[in-house]
């Protein structure tokens, strides 16, 4: 009985958890209750799994309403792929915010908590529908919460932090809404499906072609999409550390996931290849953050900072991968969409513990952090070399894919443009390294993490791990997602 | 055991070696005793794999469907496993008269360092394809470079940083695009006799990707990329050694020839015109490598621009194409393994008996220290390719291989090169020799025994060698010969 709503059951479940953990007395117990609603969705995303790929794509009706007219949510592998992304970074994190979070909001952390459910319900909503205003409710729900915790960061600039990310946010969502206006206004449906079916007649129209443009915008500010990425590197930097853990491995990767499936799922190929310039311009934009994020941190003072820019620069690759318009480059992207959540994740959990026990994540406060704290340090060195690429590491596996992709087009200037942003990771995450093994003048002891922060932050560097040893079942199932989401499109 | 225990050997020995160096850190001597004995035992194994003369395949992981990381010997890399392991156990006794006598600080960092570099040699050597050796290149560099920054000053840290710069940029913007490039194009990156490029790219893709490679191999020191070498004089000399003549810049010309006799195949590169260009780069880094050494004052500095000079020997004999001149290259890597690690000794042992670093300051040290400057002699002596060293042979061959090829350019690049050799070497010995010691600031004697005797084992070497290289040539022979037969 259960298990047959699992598929609502999945947004509903931490949705409902809301309102009762911001009730929840107390310092510990809401992280506590938020942490077991985590693991709930994280049992339930592995059911559906397994049930989507036995069964290829779940649908459901929601109150028994048939679609068009009612709300219908639909599982497909990509969607499964996100859903399962999203369930087991709040599965890792919620532990870890218990603990950080709790510290840095001190008594009745329950509206905090609260928040953070409601965060993960927004993203969990956007993927399980398959209603396009319905992404658009969801992605509101998301942006609110975040702009929420943000403003929970222990300094004053969270607030204008999360200020700017309050007004742009608000921008690319107007512009998300405008774009869905106006697809309704063509073709009188919402349902993505029913979208699709209605959408080769109207390629290349102008009207269609201005919801893409407005759609693409949107999205493009809600994933940190150079240029447009000016809200992210101040809220990354200002949020509470288990906050920025968890929008990194996960905020820009839903809104990637929503721009993959309204391009390929909703508009398709055709409509893609006869807008003049798209596909052009799209690269442009993957190269410019690619190689924008590197250089910007290359500058950057703060690790948090660093880590932020790094991550306009990552969505650069993600966003080529998809710009390549071939199922090859959308596997890429997916592997490396996956992939990246899980080497933020680690990098900014690992950040976390030094700022819990260094009291900031200014480079020149960390010095000879790797001596005081080996572990998280070490942790934090397998995400950076995850994230430059090292074989044997999961960055590797997604940018090997990506090349290949971009090889088979013949694009050289692209695999350029992908190893020189490859170098420059080298040269800001060297930054970093470099301050942390030096040996300051005054040596405080040894005082490694705490082991509820630090064993989260290794369970991510070693998914990295795993994922570069044996990447077959990801990239299978990413493959199989790009197959079906660009056959369905055509 | 099979040989493929003895080919698992290789890389668990220097694993559990760290080990045991980080569990023995309090107790300086059993810490030492477990380096040599982990030395020992991979000398042995890699020994023991030769004699076997089988080539097991060890899949280590196959970390992207269809891409697998596989280990099998074969004769070239077996060579440099040999050298490597070999020059390791002179290294480590060498390493504890030097590390004891200058009071160096994080002994335990340095042994274990050592022991995986050594480990990633080792991988280097029995990669049996591209992405093997790409992972093996990344973790030697990755393991080196605490032992150049060993001193921690700035000085050090400002040289190590260009150590890895180089060598990490080098690698990831030049030698990955081009391994991607290869599997892209030849539908795998295995090394195979007669190579896997032929008949699928035009000359002029060769010609680029081969540049990619001989470029993107840094530690190959291949001028324009060359810089690091001397930036990593900083670190302390039996650093230097494992850099000069063990596993680094061996490792780089290692690669440099697997990929053309494996990957191109030399009846293929005769046809690429591009490659010339890449051979008058490498004659260009002798000379121009020669004369900036000529003009230096500091031993070590001197070393390493003289190593830079000899790499592109090998390289040039690799790109000079045909038998002869391939196993001259093969040859060449283990001759100016043993002459360059005695040259480093005995720069060491100077430092460490007497303070000196200068050229200049060493009027009449030889009467001092009458072992350690005649086994500097026997080895300047190869490096400049004179007789009764290894270093004539290998030399002579290089030459052979050019007349065979009609190289006129490589010719001429040998004989002004071995000019300036003696230029700048023999000076040294006669100064050492010859000369009345200007003032006599401390009196003193050879350095700690067990420097000397590291010393006079590699100088043996270099004149011992001469008598093994047919052994050597016999063991390469089927590698250079293989692209003829098909």
């Amino acid at each position: 009985m259960i298990l047959s709503h699992a598929q609502v059951l999945v947004v509903a479940l931490p949705l409902l958890a809301v309102p009762i953990c911001a009730l929840l007395p107390g310092r510990r117990l809401p992280g506590v209750f938020a942490t077991l609603v985590a693991w709930a969705v994280l049992a339930l995303a592995l059911l559906l799994m397994q049930e989507v790929s036995a069964a290829g794509v779940l649908r459901y009706q929601l109150g028994g309403w048939a679609p068009p007219w009612g709300i219908e949510y639909r599982l497909d592998r990509l969607a499964a792929l996100v859903q399962l992304l999203l369930a087991l970074i709040a599965a890792v994190v919620l532990p870890y915010a218990a603990r950080s979070l709790s510290d840095e909001v001190g008594e009745r952390s329950g509206g905090a908590f609260a928040a953070l459910l409601l965060l993960l319900t927004g993203l969990l909503g956007i993927v399980a529908t398959g209603d396009a205003f319905n992404v658009f409710v969801f992605l509101e729900i998301s942006s609110l919460a975040s702009y929420t915790l943000i403003a929970l960061g222990r300094r004053r600039r969270a607030l204008v932090a999360s200020f700017r990310y309050l007004i742009l946010g608000t921008v690319g969502a107007t512009f998300f809404l405008i774009g869905l206006g106006l697809l309704y206004a063509l073709t009188g449906t919402l349902n993505m499906d029913d979208l699709a079916a209605r959408m080769p007649p109207l390629a290349g129209s102008p009207a269609a072609t201005t919801a893409l443009f407005f759609i693409v915008v949107g999205l493009g500010l809600k994933a940190a999409m150079f240029p447009l990425h000016q809200w992210l590197p101040d809220a990354y930097a200002e949020a509470p550390p288990a906050v920025s853990a968890f929008m990194a491995a996960t905020s820009t990767k839903v809104a990637l996931y929503a721009l993959a499936r309204f391009l390929f799922g909703v508009f398709g190929l055709q409509q893609l290849t006869e807008v003049p310039m798209l596909q052009e311009g799209l690269q442009w934009l993957a190269v410019a953050g690619m190689l924008g994020g590197s250089i910007l941190a290359l500058r950057a003072a703060d690790i948090g900072r660093i880590l932020a820019l790094s991550s306009v620069a990552q969505v650069g690759y993600i966003l080529l991968g998809f710009a390549l318009l071939s199922t090859a480059g959308v596997a890429a992207g997916l592997v490396h969409l996956f992939n990246h959540a899980l080497m933020k994740g680690a990098l900014f959990l690992a950040l976390g513990a030094m700022i819990h026990r260094c009291g900031g994540g200014e480079l020149a406060r960390l010095e000879g952090v790797g001596h005081r704290m080996p572990w998280t340090m070490a942790a934090f060195m397998v995400g950076a070399l995850s994230l430059i690429g090292v074989p044997l590491t999961a960055g590797f596996v997604g940018k090997w894919y990506l090349v290949s992709a971009v090889i088979d087009q013949s694009a050289w200037w692209l695999v350029a443009a992908i190893l020189v942003s490859s170098i420059l990771s080298v040269f800001y995450l060297w930054r970093i390294v470099e301050v942390a093994y030096r040996r300051p003048a005054v040596m405080p002891p040894r005082a490694e993490a705490p082991l509820i922060l630090l064993l989260p932050t290794m369970l991510l560097a070693l998914a990295n791990l795993l994922v570069g040893l044996n990447s077959s079942p990801l990239v299978s199932w990413a493959e199989a997602a790009s197959l079906s989401l660009l056959g369905t499109g055509s | 055991m099979s040989s493929m225990d003895w080919l698992a050997c290789l890389l668990w020995v220097p694993a559990l070696g760290v080990l045991g160096i980080v569990a023995a850190r309090r107790h300086a001597n059993l810490r030492e005793s477990v380096t040599l004995v982990t030395a020992l035992a991979l000398f042995l194994s890699v020994i023991q794999l030769a004699a076997s003369g089988e080539s097991p395949r060890w899949v280590l992981a196959e970390p992207l469907p269809g891409l697998e990381l596989v280990l099998s010997p074969e004769p070239l890399g077996l060579m440099f496993g040999l050298i490597a392991s070999g020059l390791w156990i002179v290294t480590s006794i060498y390493a504890f008269g030097y590390m004891r006598a200058k009071h160096e600080s994080h002994q335990t960092r340095f042994y274990a360092c050592f022991a995986l570099s050594i480990g990633a040699a080792m991988g280097i050597a029995m990669s049996a394809n591209l992405l093997t050796l790409f992972v093996f290149y990344e973790v030697l560099t990755l393991s080196t470079y605490p032992l150049v920054a060993h001193h921690g000053d700035d000085k050090a840290r400002a040289g190590a940083r260009t150590y890895l710069r180089i060598l990490l940029g080098t690698s990831i913007g030049l030698l990955l695009p081009a391994i991607i490039w290869t599997y892209h194009l030849a539908a795998g990156g295995d090394f195979q006799p007669g190579g896997i490029l032929a008949g699928r790219v035009d000359a002029t893709t060769a010609g680029l990707l081969l540049a990619l490679y001989v470029l993107g191999v840094g530690k190959a020191a291949v001028m324009p990329v060359h810089r690091w070498l001397p930036a990593a004089m900083v670190a302390p000399t039996p650093v230097s050694a494992l850099l000069h003549a063990v596993a680094v810049v061996k490792a780089g010309v290692f690669v440099i020839l697997k990929v053309v006799v494996y990957v191109f195949g030399m009846e293929f590169l005769a046809g690429v015109p591009f490659e010339r260009a890449l051979l008058w780069l490498a004659g260009f880094t002798v000379l121009a490598a020669s004369l900036v050494a000529l003009r230096q004052d500091n031993l070590k500095r001197l070393l390493a621009y003289s190593t830079i000079g000899q790499l592109s020997y090998v390289v040039m004999a690799a790109l000079t194409l045909g038998a002869t001149a391939g196993l001259a290259a093969a040859l060449h890597i283990a001759a100016h393994a043993v002459a360059k690690i005695t040259l480093f000794f005995t720069a060491g042992a100077i430092y460490v008996a007497s303070g000196k670093t200068e050229v200049s300051q060493l009027d009449g040290i030889g009467r001092r220290m009458p072992v350690t400057m005649t086994a500097f002699a026997v080895a300047a002596l190869s490096m400049v390719g004179l007789p009764p060293t290894v270093g004539f042979i290998s030399k002579w061959m290089i030459l052979q291989g050019a007349l065979e090829a009609d190289q006129l350019f490589v010719v001429t690049v040998l004989v002004i090169s071995t000019g300036l050799n003696a230029a700048y070497f023999m000076p040294i010995v006669h100064r050492a020799f010859f000369r009345e010691e200007q003032s006599v600031p401390k009196n003193h004697g050879e350095a700690p025994p067990p420097m000397v005797a590291a010393l006079v084992v590699t100088a043996l070497l270099t004149l011992l060698g001469a008598l093994a290289a047919d052994a050597l040539i016999a063991m390469q022979s089927p590698v250079m010969l293989a692209g003829r037969v098909e």
